[in-house]
């Protein structure tokens, strides 16, 4: 998957910022483009070191505005504080979004963080490549 | 009451890929019922043991309906039902 680099930067910052309570949210992008391009930090519900939960009002406030954008969760991120960057069986149990990148960072080294995506569909966790860019490349137009 | 309710994309091999279908009901009990008997499957996905998953949001209109009676709340004509996986984790 590419990742541009402005918005790798938001992730670990929120993270840093929430640490060592969980943070998570979503990249938004155009529906079908698989392209992340809009940063959008949910608030921990949970306001937990080892759960995290969108608020369920802010949930509903969120998918009304990608419908009416036209846009999907392309990037479903949140960090680990204690942990490696690898979806817990929570996680797993949990996802459901199986067309989204799950996007894990780990906040438990102060000055490393460590940063993975992952599909995760019925149960099977996919790990796959982030390549970090600075842009994305234009996107073909549409036939 | 005949409403439509919103399918998020992990139910929609239940609808045959439709993003919101149409169900008839007095309380959401009775949607998911009528959601059940036309698209089989989606019941066990909703509710469990009695009560709706912990994990799943169900919204009549703005409302999340576990702050107006759950599986009992009323459904009027004309309502929008919602529902959205959570999205959490560990």
């Amino acid at each position: 998957m590419q990742l541009r680099r402005d918005l790798v930067e938001a992730i670990v910052a929120h993270a840093r910022r929430d640490h060592p309570d969980e943070a998570c949210g979503v990249i938004a992008g155009p529906e079908g483009s698989d392209r992340a391009e809009r940063f959008i930090p949910m608030v921990n519900a949970a306001r937990s070191p080892t759960f995290y939960e969108f608020d369920s009002t802010d949930l509903l406030k969120l998918y009304r505005e990608l419908d009416a954008n036209g846009e999907v969760p392309v990037v479903i991120y949140h960090s680990h504080t204690a942990t490696e960057a690898y979806p817990s069986r929570t996680d797993i149990n949990l996802a459901a979004e199986p067309d989204a990148h799950y996007v894990l960072v780990s906040t438990r080294d102060p000055h490393e963080h460590e940063l993975r995506s992952y599909r995760i569909v019925d149960g099977e966790v996919t790990p796959e490549p982030v390549d970090i860019v600075d842009s994305y490349d234009p996107l073909l137009p549409e036939d | 009451m005949a409403v439509t309710v919103s399918i998020p994309t992990i139910l929609r091999s239940h609808t045959g890929g439709e993003k919101s279908v149409a169900a008839s009901g007095n309380t959401l009990a009775e949607i998911i019922d009528d959601l059940e008997a036309n698209h089989g499957g989606l019941k066990a996905r909703l509710v469990k043991e009695g009560s709706l998953h912990r994990f799943v949001n169900v919204y009549v209109n703005d409302e999340d309906v576990r702050f107006s009676g759950g599986l009992d709340a009323k459904i009027a004509d004309g309502d929008t039902v919602t529902i959205l996986p959570a999205v959490a984790g560990g």
